[in-house]
């Protein structure tokens, strides 16, 4: 092991290494520190970094907590003491956060240091990171590629080995699709099961905070320290918390896996369908019961999440009004000038629109034929999974139809964009928990472009869920795939 | 059924306190217009036996201790303020 080997580490083993005193948490941050300067001009995965507050943590890290001394990348949208909390928005453009929100509390409590900042679709709305209103994160196995979004920039940090893992948040598959389009795992817990506490609301009926990691494994650690009850939030689970870690290694014996013909959708990649079938076909060689389902109120889910989630976001955004913290416009002859010049200066084209959106289908007249339909329909898609979890203990999936798409390509068509969200926004309507594996490739222009396997499982089955990702993860050699540019390390 | 899909971006950026060009409003006209007639497929469902669900977890009510507690001290309050003197936010004249 070199320090240039080392950014490839996942954080099982780094975490060993540092336990094992064969590397302190000082020398990690400096050879990750090389590692970002060396790459992210490429990918500009990153809107902040605070290596010397890193610094201080990392002097009095204690490395036999579980993640003691391991730098974890942080979405922008989570509040840390200290550092900047934009969202990737002119609005929050100079922005220190006051307070560490809950997730970052118990991040440092299991010993772990957050360094950075990751870009993200302004206010996570976007399914590309490219409605940042920063810059544009690229997709590390091919440049010319989004990594998905919201989360893409935690998604290309990992994938780029300039994090060994990161946090994002999601409302729609903001966690699972860019791991899928990025090649990383990704963990949607539970509504209820991670604290929103400190983390900027987009969508409050949907939104969770979940890991992007390099394995399975890694995001069950990161699990074990962000799951939990939080007095500071009232919709936070008061459930007690497994170990994540405790299930990994056991085989698919006796599971049942669900497969639903309504997330084959027209429309899927043929390389990813044949990916999906190869992945089902392993897992019941693994020992894996295929079970056929039905979830026929999938077609649904589209239009009822972006009815609810833009109504949840026009009454959340209402609070950047620019009085109390964000960008103020100069010299507002009045009240209402000076709210509506700040919000048009503040925000970008797709949170306007989001905006727009959610304020007319809540507004008079038309509050029941949208939003208590889409409330009413979303029941019909949380009882849809719930008679498919009477059957099976999990399903499984595509997590994208089609693999990472170029840069530009759907920008200037916001349905389009929206679609890609279908096999994801369903586990956030009925609150229930998914993770993004990788499961092969896609060949599109001598590129090779990774493909995500879904499994969704009941309320609070994460462990489950973790356990059949593991299995197969371990049987498979998908995750020691490394991106072209992970696979420049130690070649400079 | 109710009608639906008059959308009027313009008044309903109003509402919104959010200025927007004449671009940007006949922009959104459109693309929203294609939102909402893409959504209108909602209404095959029938929903006439199914409650509305607020969000997908049975929490109610959830009560804490009037106690006070330590926070964020009035100066870290104040410290991402555009403008403000003497411990308070200074805004907007509000009335005439």
């Amino acid at each position: 092991m070199t320090g240039k080997d080392l950014p490839a580490l996942n954080i099982a083993d780094l975490q060993a290494l540092l336990c094992r005193r064969e590397v302190s948490p000082l020398e990690v941050l400096d050879i990750l520190r090389a590692r970002i300067e060396d790459v992210d001009g490429t990918i500009d995965a990153y809107l902040s970094l605070d290596f010397e507050a890193a610094a201080k943590e990392a002097a009095k890290a204690n490395v036999d907590l579980p993640l003691g001394g391991v730098p974890v990348a942080i979405k922008d949208i989570i509040n840390i003491a200290g550092q900047p909390c934009t969202c990737a928005s002119r609005i929050l453009h100079g922005y220190r956060a006051p307070y560490d929100a809950t997730v970052i509390r118990k991040l440092r409590t299991a010993g772990a240091i957050p360094f950075g900042k990751t870009n993200m679709d302004e206010f996570a709305m976007g399914s590309s990171t490219e409605n940042s209103g920063v810059k544009l994160t690229r997709n590390p196995w091919d440049l010319s590629r989004v990594p998905g979004g919201s989360s893409g920039g935690s998604a290309a940090a990992v994938a780029a080995d300039e994090a060994f893992g990161g946090l994002g948040t999601e409302t729609g598959g903001s966690i699972r699709q860019p791991a899928a389009l990025s090649g990383v795992v990704g963990v949607k817990p539970t509504y209820g099961r991670v604290s929103r506490f400190g983390v900027v609301a987009f969508a409050s009926s949907l939104d969770q905070v979940g890991p992007l990691t390099k394995t399975v494994r890694d995001s069950a650690l990161i699990m074990n320290a962000i799951a939990g009850h939080d007095p500071q939030e009232t919709t936070s689970l008061n459930e007690p918390v497994p170990d994540y870690t405790a299930a990994l290694g056991r085989d698919l014996r006796g599971i049942r896996l669900g497969l639903a013909k309504e997330y084959m959708i027209e429309g899927t990649d043929p390389q990813v369908k044949s990916a999906i079938n190869a992945a089902v076909k392993h897992m019941n060689s693994l020992g894996g019961e295929i079970i056929d389902v039905s979830l026929p109120h999938t077609d649904y889910a589209i239009a009822v999440y972006y009815i609810l989630a833009t109504a949840e976001a026009s009454a959340n955004l209402a609070r950047f009004d620019g009085v109390r913290y964000g960008h103020r416009a100069e010299n507002p002859k009045d009240l209402l000038d000076h709210y509506g010049r700040t919000r048009e200066e503040g925000f970008g084209p797709e949170v306007k629109r989001r905006i727009i959106l959610g304020t007319y289908v809540l507004s008079s007249g038309y509050y029941d034929a949208y939003y208590l339909r889409a409330q009413k329909v979303r029941e019909l898609i949380r009882h849809d999974f719930a008679k498919a979890f009477e059957k099976v203990d999990a399903l499984i999936s595509p997590t994208s139809p089609v693999p990472a798409f170029k840069l530009g390509e759907r920008t200037d068509d916001p349905l389009q964009m929206y679609l890609a969200d279908i096999l994801t926004s369903p586990a956030n309507l009925a609150g229930i928990c998914g993770i993004s594996l990788p499961c092969g490739f896609a060949k599109a222009d001598k590129h090779q472009l990774p493909i995500g396997l879904q499994l969704l499982g009941k309320a609070l089955d994460e462990a489950r869920i973790l356990q059949i990702a593991h299995a197969y993860e371990q049987s498979t050699d998908w995750h020691k795939a490394r991106s072209p540019i992970a696979g420049t390390l130690g070649n400079a | 059924m109710i009608k639906t899909s008059d959308l009027d971006v313009a008044y309903v950026a109003k509402l919104a306190r959010l200025n927007l060009s004449d671009a940007e409003t006949q922009l959104f006209q459109k693309q929203l217009g294609d939102v909402l007639k893409y959504a209108d497929k909602l209404r095959e469902v029938d929903v006439s036996h199914v409650e509305a669900a607020a969000h997908a977890v049975p929490i109610f009510n959830v009560f804490r201790e009037d106690q006070p507690r330590d926070w964020l001290t009035a100066e870290q309050a104040l410290s991402n303020a555009p403008r403000q003197a003497n411990g308070l936010f200074i805004v907007t004249k509000v009335v005439e």
